[in-house]
């Protein structure tokens, strides 16, 4: 039974509507003569509460509303790759189709291509068991994915009693039948799950294994593990969405959802522009073939802002179950939490700090959960992550309001940018006093058993220069950097260049946009071996004079940019640059 | 309730600041235009901003004050609030609703476009690329302005963003093209000097014709400057994509359209977010600023130079700090560079221009020009570093290199950011002054650009 009611009540994205007894929490219902999508979000006697996901400019009361009886839900299946979605996964491509260049209102679309046909192979035959999760058959999606067809999680499971041959498919065709209990069900390509609801999983490990950015202030300083949360908050201007786009041109995993949410029309634009023409570095085809957008920018919907969050986790959590690793970016936190406190003010809710309502920080803690790395259900046994990024835009760059703070609870890599590091083009403006990883332990197996093992002191050592130049630069801002000792203005210099030559990367220089792990260690070898050998000059009576005016400083610091990942020869030439440059300095000294 | 002629006339049953509300209502939409009529005939145009259960709640855009609640009846026009549009608003004045003020006949419609616009669909946007020439160097080397880019302008009070503003109005052009181009200009609540300054400053380039004014003055009624942006905004639109211009639009100031918002939010009783601003201003200002852009298929652009005043120039204030989450970068008008008589007085190290990238370079601009750009970023905001240090320690405790940075500093604010406010300088003398200004600097010290660019440009 459907509920059928009446608008009683309109303000903005929000409308009361009574004669809805029937209707359940979260139900999607059509609103008004327009059949504007929208959701149920408060029942009160037979008055439901629904946040409308379109425009509500016209709608009167007394027009009808009408349930569907589903949750809002997403259709997971092949064709999802490449595409570009509003909150509630409308292709913006059909919505522009339908009407025009602005987007209109009241229309209906379906995710996929229902039409298209797919080359499904089985991977079950006849007679098989199989349960929920079991992979089916595959289809391949794009250059990049192959889609694995699952049974649903929430299925019974069964006996397969029918499944057809290799061949091509449209998503409605029903590809195979599941026998139990003398109940027969049909499998199609395609299923639908209710986006507010997490997929169910096996059993969850801890993330061990570094997510490869290419940026090197996050691989080496602040790294992210597959299956880990990250944050990253910063004031208008200082460059998160270039890093976003950053971890999502160059991560290292199978899949991308990138979110839009309350954000710029031309970043959405940049992606779509971009994407199809940049190559993934480690398999050379075009990095759109694994990249999802989900994009409700600033000025659309407010209600379909809340939702977009979860339409993409959901998307993101289904390509896990296949046994990849997906990486969900989403710019920005603080915009679904503004529509979440939009909603709230107009449920006339007790506000808690700053007008957000008290359920802000579940809502988050909820969201960030969603991100971990798994065993899949069913069979064959495969292993699948979603790592969560999200930006927060603090209001006037103060980490101290309620959506920076509730954050930082949950997760567990925070890339704090700084606006006086943004001031001076010192990008990626991550400060890197401010900033912590909670994965660098779990992680330096990895680098040692990959890298080096010397990773993990190497970065220490590394670090422990930036802290001490930290704490000089307060005596440098009262006396002067001539009050300092030499040893202490190595420190000074070789922090500046570990700034410009390690920290600093450069996301538009073909070369510096990406930075290999191997060559992200060996720029720091080479950054402390200078500074061990400086100490040692110096000790041995070279001058801080003669140490600054060595040749090999100027390839060091454009070594990020000149020399390219398979060109890693050319650092062993300055290496050993470096060691005959140190000679004769001290060498020099030592004959007068 | 009662009928006359079909039309719907409802009672008002409270007044309070801007807000009406009517009772007795049975037949009103969300949005929906309101005519308010007193007894003595006077008309007043309001909105509705909630509805249902029988009431309306009302938003008066000509101010409440006068009316009162006998006798003053509320008709429901059954449409939303639209601007008429055509070709023949271009070197128009109208008023913040969209009114003929200069003592003409209305235009001529040719359609009628709902004020409020619809969000641009981004997979229909077409990336902004292309170069506009402000003739203002710090702009044009450092700020690149794009076509379909929304830049403010975040400016204090007393300073001189509106000139600034004036200046680039009159000399923004395209490189090597002819296509038309307007601009429509909103006076949000601003004096009438400043208003009038603008007009005289399009009219004596001769620029009036294709501009299309919308003008509400700091005396005009305050709920009002809701709907100038978006008047503005909807003629902008049409003469971009219906007529194939490249449209500038400048609004100022967005701190008075801001203060309306907070105004009508606090009539209505919402809980404010911070500094009693409505929790949706983000969303509210940027169905404004969003409306900038270009699209695919479609000839014409709307470029947006929104202007506004940040409240004791606290650039973390919610006007400017909202603005600069929405819009794509910034220009900073700096309060020590203004009383240092420099004009324009932008400070750089706080200002950015986000897709310049895509608008300079090889085929547009200067291969160099990305490079010297950064290099002159750096230089400055080393040189500021150095003139702290040498406020602590005297010039005396600087390293030589140090002073080489203080004389480019200096170089720069008066070689290159200094221009006069008629001067309009080409690409080539811009880019030619960013080398003269880092050629006071040691050629070693040029790490941001590459050495064929050094050994080209560099000056010994």
């Amino acid at each position: 039974m459907v509920a059928q009611g009446k608008i009683v009540w309109i303000s903005g994205p929000a409308v009361k509507a009574d004669g809805m007894a029937d209707a359940k929490m979260y139900e999607t219902v059509s609103v008004g003569d327009a059949k504007l999508i929208g959701e149920v979000i408060r029942l009160t006697g037979d008055v439901a509460f629904i946040q409308v996901y379109e425009s509500t400019s016209g709608l009167k009361p007394g027009e009808p509303v009408i349930g569907t009886g589903n949750p809002l839900s997403v259709l997971l299946g092949p064709g999802i790759i490449g595409q570009i979605y509003d909150g509630i996964q409308r292709p913006l491509k059909d919505l522009a189709a339908k009407s025009g260049s602005f987007i209109g209102r009241g229309i209906t679309t379906t995710p996929v291509d229902m039409e298209k046909q797919y080359h499904f192979s089985p991977s079950v035959a006849v007679g098989d068991e199989v349960e929920a999760g079991n992979i089916i058959g595959t289809v391949p999606e794009t250059s990049l994915i192959e889609h694995k067809i699952l049974v649903p999680p929430d299925h019974k499971g069964g006996k397969i009693t029918n499944i057809v041959s290799e061949g091509d498919y449209a998503l409605e065709t029903e590809i195979a039948t599941v026998e139990k209990d003398g109940q027969s069900f049909p499998l199609k390509m395609y299923h639908k799950w209710p986006v507010r609801q997490p997929r169910p999983y096996l059993k969850r490990y801890d993330p061990t294994v570094p997510l490869l950015t290419g940026q090197r202030v996050i691989d080496t300083f602040f790294p992210l593990a597959k299956g880990g949360t990250g944050s990253i908050p910063g004031a208008f201007g200082t460059g998160k969405t270039v890093t976003l786009h950053q971890i999502a041109k160059w991560a290292d995993s199978q899949v991308v959802v990138y979110i839009g949410c309350g954000e710029r029309g031309n970043e959405m634009t940049e992606v779509l522009v971009e994407f199809p023409e940049l190559k993934d570095p480690r398999t050379g085809k075009p990095l759109m073939d694994r990249t999802v957008l989900v994009a409700n920018t600033s000025n659309m919907p407010v209600a379909a802002r809340e939702a977009s969050i979860y339409t993409g986790v959901t998307i993101a959590e289904y390509y896990r179950d296949m046994g990849y690793d997906v990486v969900l970016v989403a710019d920005s936190t603080s915009r679904w939490a503004e529509a979440l406190r939009e909603m709230s003010g107009r449920l006339e809710e007790m506000p808690a700090e700053e007008g957000y309502p008290s359920y802000l920080a579940s809502r988050l803690a909820e969201f960030y959960e969603r991100a971990g790395r798994v065993r899949a259900k069913g069979s064959p046994e495969r292993d699948g992550s979603v790592s969560l990024v999200g930006a927060v835009s603090p209001s006037g760059g103060d980490f101290t309001e309620p959506v920076t703070t509730h954050t930082m609870r949950f997760i567990k890599t925070f890339w704090a940018l700084d606006a006086s590091l943004a001031y001076s083009r010192h990008y990626p403006s991550i400060n890197w006093m401010n900033s912590y990883s909670g994965y660098l332990a779990d992680i330096a197996k990895w680098w040692s058993e990959n890298i080096s093992a010397d990773w993990l002191d190497l970065r220490s050592e590394t670090y422990g220069i930036l802290q001490r130049e930290d704490t000089l630069k307060e005596i440098v801002k009262l006396l002067g950097p001539e009050a300092l000792p030499d040893e202490e203005k190595l420190i000074l210099e070789v922090a500046r260049m570990i700034k410009i030559g390690i920290l600093q990367q450069n996301s538009f220089d073909d070369v510096d946009t990406y930075c290999s792990p191997e060559k992200q260690f060996k720029l720091m070898k080479l950054q402390v071996d200078f500074y061990n050998k400086g100490q040692q000059a110096l000790k041995d009576g070279a001058s801080l004079a003669d140490i600054r005016s060595m040749d090999v400083i100027s390839l060091l610091l454009k070594a990020r940019m000149d020399v390219k990942d398979d060109e890693m020869p050319k650092l062993d030439k300055i290496e050993t640059d470096m060691i005959e440059q140190f000679k004769s300095i001290t060498g020099v000294k030592v004959q007068n | 309730m009662s009928n006359q002629g079909g039309v719907q006339y409802s009672k008002i049953a409270e007044i309070k600041g801007p807000l009406v509300i009517v009772d007795g209502v049975d037949n009103a939409a969300f949005d929906e235009l309101v005519e308010i009529e007193t007894t003595d005939g006077e008309r007043r145009l309001g909105k509705v901003l909630e509805v249902g259960n029988g009431k309306a709640v009302v938003q008066v855009f000509e101010g409440t004050t006068g009316l009162s609640v006998s006798g003053t009846n509320a008709k429901f026009v059954g449409k939303v609030m639209e601007m008429p549009v055509s070709e023949q608003v271009l070197g128009r004045v109208f008023d913040g609703l969209g009114r003929a003020k200069d003592g003409l006949p209305e235009p001529v419609a040719d359609s009628f476009l709902d004020i409020n616009g619809a969000p641009m669909n981004p997979e229909q946007r077409e990336y902004p690329k292309d170069f506009i020439q402000t003739g203002v160097s710090v702009i044009d080397g450092m700020l690149t302005l794009v076509r379909g880019q929304k830049l403010p302008i975040f400016s204090g009070s007393g300073m001189s963003h509106n000139i600034l503003a004036a200046q680039i109005a009159r000399q923004a052009a395209i490189i090597g093209t002819d296509d038309s181009f307007a601009v429509v200009f909103a006076a949000i609540g601003v004096q009438y000097s400043e208003a009038e300054y603008f007009k005289r400053s399009l009219e004596e380039s001769g620029a009036l014709k294709r501009s299309v004014l919308f003008l509400n003055l700091a005396d005009d009624p305050a709920i009002e400057r809701i709907i100038t942006p978006r008047v503005a905004l909807t003629v902008a639109e049409y003469l971009a994509y219906d007529l194939g211009m490249h449209v500038l639009v400048i609004l100022t100031d967005m701190t008075n359209y801001a203060e309306a918002l907070r105004e009508i939010s606090a009539a209505r009783e919402e809980v404010p977010g911070r500094k009693g601003y409505p929790g949706y201003l983000y969303t509210d200002l940027s169905t404004i600023y969003e409306r900038a852009g270009r699209l695919r298929g479609k000839k014409g652009s709307v470029t947006q130079v929104p202007i506004l005043t940040m409240p004791s120039d606290d650039i973390t204030h919610p006007i400017p700090d909202l603005t600069g989450y929405i819009t794509e970068g910034q220009l900073v008008l700096g309060r020590d560079l203004f009383r240092q008589g420099v004009y324009p007085p932008i400070n750089i190290l706080m200002s950015l221009s986000r897709i310049m990238k895509d608008g300079i370079g090889e085929g547009s601009t200067r291969a160099d020009h990305q490079e010297i750009s950064n290099q002159n970023y750096d230089a400055y905001s080393r040189a500021q570093e150095v003139r702290a240090l040498a406020g602590i320690v005297g010039k005396a405790g600087l390293t030589p290199v140090d002073l080489n940075y203080m004389n480019f500093g200096d170089e720069f604010e008066k070689k290159f950011l200094t221009q006069a406010i008629d001067e309009n300088r080409t690409i080539e003398e811009t880019l030619g002054l960013q080398w003269s200004c880092v050629s006071k600097l040691p050629k070693n010290e040029l790490t941001k650009v590459k050495d064929k660019y050094v050994d080209q440009y560099y000056k010994e």
